[in-house]
């Protein structure tokens, strides 16, 4: 039998930061940011079954960098706390704060547990206001904190780079298609200073559409709609919610 | 740290678990005394009173179909309530209308529309019609013990079937028995004298038009021989809830629109007392 030695706490808890930021590196970048209607998702995501972007609630939606099991393991346990909040009081008590809150404890009682390993995840939760100023984004990193982000947010592997990038470029009021553009933009941009190009049935995309009529402001923009938007100049393009093959996926 | 759910703290084991996408499932696990079956009630003597929900009808028209409910709760002989709100979105493509006592049918539909919500939430996808007509026949089982009480709960569900792309409507009986019904269907007190009118003017290819001034005559004549069911209020400006339910999803009919073809059945009304008239042979 080895003998324990020593490990200073500082020590011990850089060494879980360590292996929980090397996770969330290795998943892709993506990318929450205002737009004049709402809160635009974007990421690059091969797989069209395993989302990365999901409704937690009317107003509030979820995106999670990492390790998939994770973040989906927390992304259930959101919803449940929601919808369980909604049921016990109304719908207007559910909030991005307070469920920002509930993920940062959980995240935080974990990372600091030595019986359980850090969760290799970076989550953002964002909720939509009636109006531009009542848009609320938190992102939370996987040691518990809570920063409370305006404007524009990146998570995941590249994401020092991309954030940089989009606070230099986003301005508030931006339509949903230039949003949508330069999120792109960034997410192509390689580490090493080099673009690639993200391929539109590569990207995963969902808002929270203040203007939607239904209660629930979260849809996923996909196909045609999708391909519409990249094409769009600029100006013009808002998401329609009409057509019913372009609803597909809506959850 | 096991915080209460009520609060902020850290999310409790329960809320991590891999498991159903039934809300009512988790529910049942995490906090049981907050499902409506799990309730212990007293015996009781002799008559109680809550107030009752009264008359919902349904209709299938070839794009869909509509699902509209008087607004009248009663309790005993006197009205409870002139304007209730009877028929509910259930979710996007369904609605739910409920007859029998209004307190807890206006529970079971939250928790319905909830459960419906929850399983899209966490897998992605909605439920079949089928799916969603089963889940609220267990809801109302497990409403049993209440309704051999004397509180039952009676829902009528009307949805458009996505697969099919046609309406379809589904009855339930008071031990959550499911009928699927052809055509129209009827469900509350006023429901005997509805579903004879509705027999007499169906037929299988009403406009969405014509279905929908269907279930308000339907309505009337319903109030007119059930002094539980209320009629269109003109007076108060309080008309029935007409909803419908095409590939489009749900819609409830504006008030300026209910009240449109309200207005045009009374005043019709006037000069034909007894509605409409089938021909003898």
């Amino acid at each position: 039998m080895s003998t324990p030695f020593y490990v200073s706490p500082q020590q011990a808890m850089a060494d879980r930061a360590e292996y929980a930021r090397k996770g969330i590196a290795r998943g892709r970048s993506l990318v929450v940011m205002q737009y004049a209607d709402g809160i635009v998702f974007v990421g690059e995501n091969p797989s069209r079954a395993l989302h990365k972007f999901s409704e937690i609630y009317d107003r509030i939606g979820f995106a999670a960098a990492g390790k998939y099991n994770e973040y989906e393991n927390l992304r259930i346990g959101g919803v449940r706390y929601a919808d369980l909040r909604g049921y016990t009081y109304d719908r207007d008590d559910v909030t991005a704060r307070g469920l920002a809150n509930v993920y940062a404890q959980t995240l935080g009682t974990i990372f600091s547990s030595a019986a359980e390993k850090p969760y290799e995840v970076e989550l953002v939760v964002a909720e939509v206001g009636h109006e531009p100023e009542g848009d609320q984004i938190y992102r939370l990193p996987h040691d518990g904190s809570i920063v409370d982000e305006h404007g524009s947010v990146a998570v995941g592997g590249n994401a020092e780079q991309i954030s940089t990038f989009l606070d230099q470029r986003h301005q508030d009021g931006m339509s949903l298609a230039e949003a949508l553009k330069l999120a792109v933009q960034a997410l192509s941009r390689e580490a090493n200073g080099s673009e690639r190009e993200i391929p539109a049935e590569r990207l995963e995309v969902a808002v929270l559409d203040r203007t939607r009529p239904q209660q629930r402001k979260f849809k996923r923009i996909v196909g045609r709609q999708l391909k519409r938007l990249l094409e769009a100049d600029g100006a013009a393009a808002t998401p329609t919610d009409a057509p019913s093959d372009e609803e597909e996926g809506e959850s | 740290m096991e915080a209460n759910p009520r609060s902020t703290g850290r999310l409790p084991a329960a809320f991590l678990t891999p498991g159903s996408s039934s809300f009512m499932d988790f529910l049942g696990e995490h906090s049981p005394e907050m499902l409506p079956g799990n309730r212990n009630l007293p015996p009781v003597q002799g008559a109680f009173e809550a107030p009752h929900g009264t008359t919902i009808v349904a209709v299938t028209f070839p794009g869909g179909v509509v699902l509209a409910g008087d607004r009248r709760a009663t309790m005993g002989n006197m009205i409870a309530s002139r304007d209730m709100e009877k028929v509910f979105p259930a979710d996007e493509y369904s609605a739910v209308g409920i007859a029998g006592t209004a307190g807890l049918a206006v529970e079971m539909v939250k928790l319905f529309q909830l459960e419906l919500e929850h399983f899209e939430k966490v897998e992605g996808a909605q439920l079949s019609l089928e799916g969603k007509a089963n889940r609220l026949s267990t809801m109302i089982r497990s409403n049993l013990g209440m309704a051999m009480q004397g509180l039952a709960v009676v829902p009528l569900f009307a949805g458009f079937d996505l697969d099919r792309e046609r309406g379809r409507i589904f009855s339930y009986d008071v031990t959550g028995g499911r009928t699927e019904e052809q055509g129209f269907a009827a469900t509350g007190s006023g429901s005997i004298f509805a579903r004879g009118a509705l027999k007499k003017l169906f037929h299988e290819q009403l406009s969405e038009q014509e279905a929908t001034t269907l279930v308000v005559q339907a309505l009337y004549d319903a109030a007119d021989d059930d002094s539980a069911t209320g009629g269109p209020d003109v007076a108060r400006r309080i008309f029935p809830i007409v909803t419908v339910i095409t590939d489009e999803g749900f819609r409830r009919l504006s008030e300026e629109e209910s009240s449109a073809i309200a207005r045009s059945v009374v005043e019709r009304r006037l000069e034909q007392p007894d509605g409409p008239r089938a021909a003898l042979l």
